[in-house]
C-alpha cells in the first residue's frame, strides 16, 4: 500500500527545485561505513486486500472470549462495552489528534479529558485526577516515587495481595531511585494489618493496599489508613473503578493517592493492552502528581475553555527535574472511559456492580458444594474468590477448555502456598446458564 | 462555540443504557457485603441518554484537530496519515475480545503477530532482540536505561552520568533522573551537531550512556555520529538512541549501523499508529545481543511451530507494565509494516526528507533557516524582524489555526531563540506543501502590515486564545455541581 501521494511529475519538480537528481542526494551527510548495506527482512509491500486477508487468517488462528466462556480475572476483566462508545472513539478527530499542545482546536479532547478527571474524582472520593496513566501498575509504582518523593522517604510497603504483576512494575520503577520495597504478608485472604504495624516505621512512604485485591477480598481500608498516617507516611489505594459504584470510596477511606486500571470501563482486553492507569490525589499533593492535568479557564471573550496545567511539573519545562518523565498517555482509552461512564451513569454502573457481586457469589455458593471444592477464607468478595481445587488447576483448566470454558488463573503460579488455589471472576456479561455448565463441567459430586 | 460539560446535560433519571435482568438468584447486597463498606451517597455521574450522549461527543470532536482535519507539521511528531486498514485490523474481534492470561495454545495469532513484529522491528534498527512491552516513548527510554543500568551492575560497574545533548526532548532527562542517574548537559556546535571536543571532555569513567536522536531534535543528521560513538565507547559508556525521529532513515541506514546498543521506537510516530489525542502509543526496545538477557520479561518466542512467552530471563530488568504491551497498537503497526514492506519504508524515509527539504526551501526566503544544511525529516526555523511590532513565534502559530492549519511545534528545541519545528511527513502531497508555504508567507505578511490582527489571533476557532495563567494559579480541574 502506498501513502506516499508523490506523482512522478511533482517529485521531478520538487527535486528540481532542490537540484538533485536523485533521492539519495538528500542522504549525502551520512558517512558511507553506517548506511545500510545488507537485505533487510520485513514482506510485503501488500496492497490493502491482501494486507487485510493476512490479518484475518491471522486474528482467526486465535480463539476470543466469544468463542470461549471465560472465568478469567485478574486485571482484566469481560465487561460490556455499550456499541456507542467505539463509534465516539471511531470519530478521526480524536483519534488522529496530538496532545493537544494547541488548546483552540484541542477542545474536544481537553473537555473530555477534564469530564474524564471530573468522574475518576467522583469514583475514588479524591479531589484532584490526571489525564491518565499507562495502566494501573505503572500507574501503581509512579504513586510510590510520587510518594517518596512528597515524603522524603524511600520505603515503600506494598501489600502481598497486590497484583504479583504490579509488585514486579514497582521493584523494576523502584531499581531507579533504588527505594526499598518490601511485602507486607496476606492471612485470611486479606492484608495483614499486624503485620503491617511491625513494617511501619520513620522511613515509611508509602503503603499500597488494592481494593478489591488480587484475590478479590475486599479490604478494610479505614484501618490501614489509621496506621500509615500515624507514621506520617501515605496512604495508596489501588483500585477497581467498577467496584466502586458498590463500596465506600478509597477516598472516604482516607486515601491519599489512588490509582487503578479503568479497562473494565469501556475498554476491550486486547491480550492485555492498550489498558488505562488512572491516578487521583488529594489536594495537598496535586502539584506532585505525575503526567497530564487538563483545568478550567477562559477564553479572551469570556467562554468557558480548557487548556492543560500545572505544567510546571512536567519534563518538557523541568527536564531532570520533572516529577516524572511520562509524555503520552492513554487519552483515547480515556475518552473511551468517559463515553462508558457517561452511558451508564450511576444507575448502570451500580446495576453492572451488583450483578458482578451477584453473579460471582452465585458461582461461589455453587463451586464450593461440589466434593471435593473447598472455601478457603470467609471474607467479603466482590466479582473474584478463591477456592481450593480436588486436582490439579492445569488440569481442570484443560478439561474445561476442551469443553469451551476457560476456567480460573491458577494461583500456584504466583502464590507457592496457594498451589491448587484457582481464582474465578464472574462479571456482569456471565449467564447463568453458562454459570451452570462451568460448575457441572468442574466435576465432582455435590456433597 | 462552546458545549456545556456532560455533567450539565444530565437530567434525574434519565438512561444511557439498558442491562439484562439478573439471571441469578439474588441476596440482599447487605447480607452479601458488611454495612460500613458500602458506598453511602449515589455516584453523581451524569444521567443522559445514548443520544445526548453520542451528540455531546460527537459535538466535542468537531472541536477538535486531527490528521484527518488538515495539515498537522508537528515538528517532532511525525504526524503523518493513519491508515483506516490499520484501526480495522486491531478491532478484529479475534484482537479486542483475548483475555490476557488465556492458554498459550488459544492466542497462537496474537503471539505470532508479536513475535514478528518483534523480528521486523530489530530488523529495521539493526538490533539483535527487541521487547515490545514499554507503553510509549517516554516508558521505553525508561525501560532502556533500566536495561543498561542492569548491564553495568551485572559487569560490577557503578557508573552514574547519563549525557544529553542541549537539544534533547525534554523526556530524556526527565528518564535518566527516574533511573537513578545524573544528568549532563552536552552543547551543540554551530552546525547543530552534538559539539564533539564537549563531548569527549565530559565522558569518562563515570559515564554509563550518551542518550541521542539522530536525526537529531534540530532535524539535522548527527554527522559524527562515528566518532561519537567511539568516544562513549572507548569509555566503556553504551549509546542510547531515541527513536523519536526515525521517519528520516528508514532502509537508509540504522541506530544498529550507527553503533548504538539500545533502541526505543515510537511506534506512534514512524510506524503510523495514531496519537489518540496523546495517547495510547507503544515504545518498543531493541538491544544489542549483549544486553538481550536484561529485557523485560516475558518475550514472544518460536518454539518449533508454537509460539510462547518466555520468561526465564534471570537477569531481566523485571517488568515495565501488566501483561505484554500495548497489544492494539502492535496490531496497527505490524499492519502497517507488512503493507510498507522493506521497500516501502525506505520510500517513506525518501520523501518524508524530500518534503522536509522542499518545505525548507520554498519557507527559506521569508523565514531564518538557522542551520544551512541538508535537513532530515523536519527543520527549524525563526522568524526575523518581527520584534519592533511585538509579534512573536507564538501569534504566528495562532494566526495558522485560522488558516485551518495545526502548527508547528514551537519553542522546542530550547536551543533556538523563537523557534518553529516543521515535520511535513511524506504522505502530504505537493499542493498542500505549496499553500501552506504560500499562506506562511501571507502571515508573515499581515504581521508587519496589521500586527494586532495577528496579536489577537486565533479568530475563527471555537474558542480563542486561553488564560493559561490562570488556569494555573486558581485550578479548577474537576466539575462540581453550582
Amino acid at each position: 500500500m502506498k501513502f506516499i501521494p508523490h506523482t512522478s511529475e511533482e517529485q521531478r519538480q520538487m527535486m528540481n527545485e532542490l537540484e538533485i537528481k536523485k533521492l539519495e542526494e538528500l542522504f549525502q551527510e551520512l558517512p558511507d561505513e553506517i548506511k545500510i548495506n545488507k537485505d533487510i527482512n520485513i514482506p510485503g509491500p501488500l496492497s490493502e486486500l491482501e494486507v487485510a486477508r493476512q490479518l484475518k487468517k491471522i486474528a482467526e488462528k486465535n480463539k476470543t472470549v466469544d468463542q470461549l466462556t471465560s472465568f478469567l480475572g485478574a486485571g482484566a476483566y469481560d465487561h460490556y462495552i455499550p456499541s456507542a462508545v467505539q463509534h465516539i472513539l471511531s470519530r478521526s478527530e480524536f483519534y488522529t489528534a496530538y496532545t493537544p499542545y494547541q488548546p483552540e482546536v484541542s477542545q474536544g479532547v481537553l473537555q473530555s479529558i477534564f469530564e474524564f478527571q471530573s468522574m475518576i474524582c467522583e469514583l475514588t472520593g479524591m479531589d484532584v485526577a490526571n489525564a491518565s496513566m499507562y495502566d494501573g501498575a505503572s500507574a501503581t509504582a509512579e504513586a510510590a516515587l510520587m510518594a517518596s518523593a512528597a515524603t522524603r522517604r524511600t520505603k515503600v510497603l506494598i501489600s502481598k495481595a497486590v497484583h504479583p504483576e504490579y509488585r514486579q512494575v514497582l521493584l523494576t520503577y523502584a531499581g531507579g531511585p533504588e527505594l526499598q520495597v518490601e511485602e507486607i504478608d496476606y492471612n485470611q485472604g486479606c492484608t495483614e494489618i499486624e503485620k503491617l504495624k511491625q513494617s511501619m516505621d520513620k522511613d515509611v512512604a508509602a503503603v499500597i493496599i488494592q481494593q478489591p485485591n488480587f484475590f478479590g477480598s475486599l479490604e478494610d481500608l479505614k484501618a490501614f489508613a489509621d496506621v500509615v498516617h500515624e507514621h506520617k507516611a501515605l496512604m495508596v489505594t489501588c483500585a477497581d473503578p467498577v467496584s466502586l459504584a458498590l463500596i465506600t470510596s478509597p477516598g472516604s477511606c482516607g486515601a491519599d493517592i489512588v490509582v487503578g486500571e479503568g479497562q473494565g470501563l469501556g475498554i476491550p482486553m486486547a491480550y492485555g493492552g492498550p489498558h488505562l492507569g488512572y491516578m487521583a490525589c488529594t489536594k495537598k499533593l496535586m502539584r506532585r502528581m505525575p503526567g497530564r492535568i487538563v483545568g478550567e479557564t477562559v477564553d479572551n471573550k469570556g467562554q468557558r475553555g480548557f487548556v492543560l496545567t500545572l505544567q510546571a511539573r512536567e519534563q518538557h519545562i523541568r527536564r531532570e527535574k520533572a516529577t516524572s518523565n511520562i509524555c503520552s498517555n492513554q487519552a483515547l482509552c480515556a475518552l473511551a472511559a468517559t463515553v462508558h461512564l457517561s452511558l451508564m451513569g450511576p444507575k448502570g454502573l451500580r446495576q453492572v456492580a451488583e450483578q458482578c457481586l451477584q453473579k460471582a457469589h452465585y458461582t461461589y455458593e455453587q463451586i464450593i458444594n461440589l466434593l471435593g471444592y473447598q472455601p478457603v477464607w470467609s471474607v467479603p468478595f466482590f466479582k473474584e474468590f478463591v477456592v481450593k481445587v480436588p486436582q490439579s488447576p492445569a488440569e481442570i483448566n484443560n478439561r474445561l477448555l476442551e469443553k469451551g470454558i476457560i476456567g480460573g488463573l491458577d494461583l500456584g503460579r504466583y502464590y507457592p502456598e496457594l498451589e491448587d488455589h484457582m481464582l474465578f471472576c464472574v462479571t456482569e456479561t456471565r449467564t447463568r446458564e453458562e454459570i451452570d455448565r462451568l460448575v457441572a463441567l468442574l466435576g465432582g459430586d455435590v456433597k | 462555540m462552546t458545549e456545556p460539560l456532560i455533567f450539565e446535560l444530565s437530567r434525574p433519571g434519565r438512561e444511557g443504557i439498558q442491562l439484562p435482568d439478573n439471571d441469578v438468584p439474588a441476596k440482599a447486597v447487605n447480607e452479601l457485603l458488611p454495612a460500613d463498606m458500602l458506598r453511602q451517597q449515589e455516584l453523581q455521574l451524569p444521567e443522559t441518554s445514548e443520544l445526548d450522549t453520542v451528540r455531546h461527543f460527537t459535538r466535542l470532536s468537531r472541536m477538535n484537530y486531527g490528521v484527518d482535519v488538515g495539515f498537522y507539521p508537528l515538528g517532532s511528531c511525525t504526524m503523518k496519515y493513519n491508515p483506516k486498514i490499520c484501526e480495522d485490523a486491531a478491532n478484529l474481534p479475534g484482537f479486542t475480545r483475548l483475555h490476557p492470561y488465556q492458554p498459550e495454545e488459544t492466542v497462537q495469532g496474537a503471539l505470532e503477530l508479536m513475535y514478528q513484529t518483534q523480528n521486523y522491528l530489530a530488523e529495521i534498527t539493526g538490533m539483535d532482540a527487541m521487547s515490545l512491552q514499554p507503553a510509549a516513548g517516554a516508558h521505553g527510554e525508561l525501560t532502556g536505561l533500566l536495561i543498561i543500568k542492569a548491564y553495568l551492575k551485572s559487569k560490577g560497574e557503578k557508573r552514574n552520568k547519563v549525557i544529553v545533548p542541549d537539544s534533547a526532548h525534554g523526556t530524556n532527562p526527565a528518564t535518566a533522573t527516574l533511573a537513578g542517574f545524573d544528568v549532563v548537559t552536552v552543547k551543540s556546535d554551530l552546525r547543530g551537531n552534538v559539539d564533539v571536543e564537549a563531548l569527549r571532555e565530559e565522558v569518562d569513567g563515570n559515564t554509563a550512556a550518551l542518550m541521542l536522536t539522530n536525526p537529531n531534535t534540530l532535524g539535522l543528521f548527527e554527522e559524527n555520529i562515528v566518532q561519537i560513538a567511539e568516544i562513549v565507547h572507548d569509555a566503556g559508556g553504551l549509546l542510547y538512541y531515541d527513536g523519536a525521529n526515525m521517519n528520516a532513515i528508514m532502509g537508509i541506514t540504522s541506530p544498529g549501523d550507527m553503533g548504538f546498543d539500545v533502541v526505543h521506537l515510537n511506534l506512534h510516530k514512524t510506524f503510523s499508529t495514531p496519537h489518540g489525542g496523546g495517547g495510547p502509543g507503544s515504545g518498543p526496545v531493541g538491544v544489542k545481543a549483549e544486553l538481550e538477557p536484561f529485557l523485560p520479561k516475558p518475550l514472544v518466542i518460536r518454539d518449533k511451530e508454537f509460539y510462547k512467552l518466555y520468561y526465564d530471563l534471570p537477569l531481566s530488568i523485571g517488568k515495565m507494565r501488566s501483561f505484554y504491551a500495548s497489544f492494539g497498537v502492535v496490531v496497527k503497526a505490524y499492519t502497517y509494516l507488512i503493507s510498507q514492506g522493506v521497500v516501502g519504508l525506505k520510500s517513506v524515509s525518501e520523501h518524508a526528507v524530500l518534503n522536509a527539504n522542499y518545505l525548507m526551501r520554498r519557507l527559506a526566503g521569508h523565514l531564518n533557516i538557522p542551520f544551512d544544511r541538508t535537513c532530515m525529516h523536519e527543520f527549524v526555523c525563526n522568524p526575523r524582524g518581527l520584534k519592533e511590532n511585538g509579534v512573536r513565534t507564538l501569534d504566528l502559530a495562532k494566526r495558522m489555526l485560522d488558516y485551518g492549519y495545526h502548527p508547528p511545534t514551537i519553542y522546542f528545541p530550547l536551543i533556538v531563540e523563537e523557534v518553529m519545528m516543521m515535520e511535513p511527513t511524506e504522505t502530504e502531497n505537493k499542493e498542500t506543501l505549496d499553500e501552506f508555504a504560500d499562506n506562511v508567507v501571507k502571515i508573515l505578511q499581515e504581521a508587519v502590515e496589521d500586527p494586532e490582527k495577528v496579536k489577537a489571533a486565533p479568530h475563527d476557532t471555537p474558542v480563542g486564545r486561553l488564560d493559561e495563567v490562570t488556569a494555573a494559579r486558581n485550578p479548577v480541574l474537576r466539575y462540581s455541581k453550582k
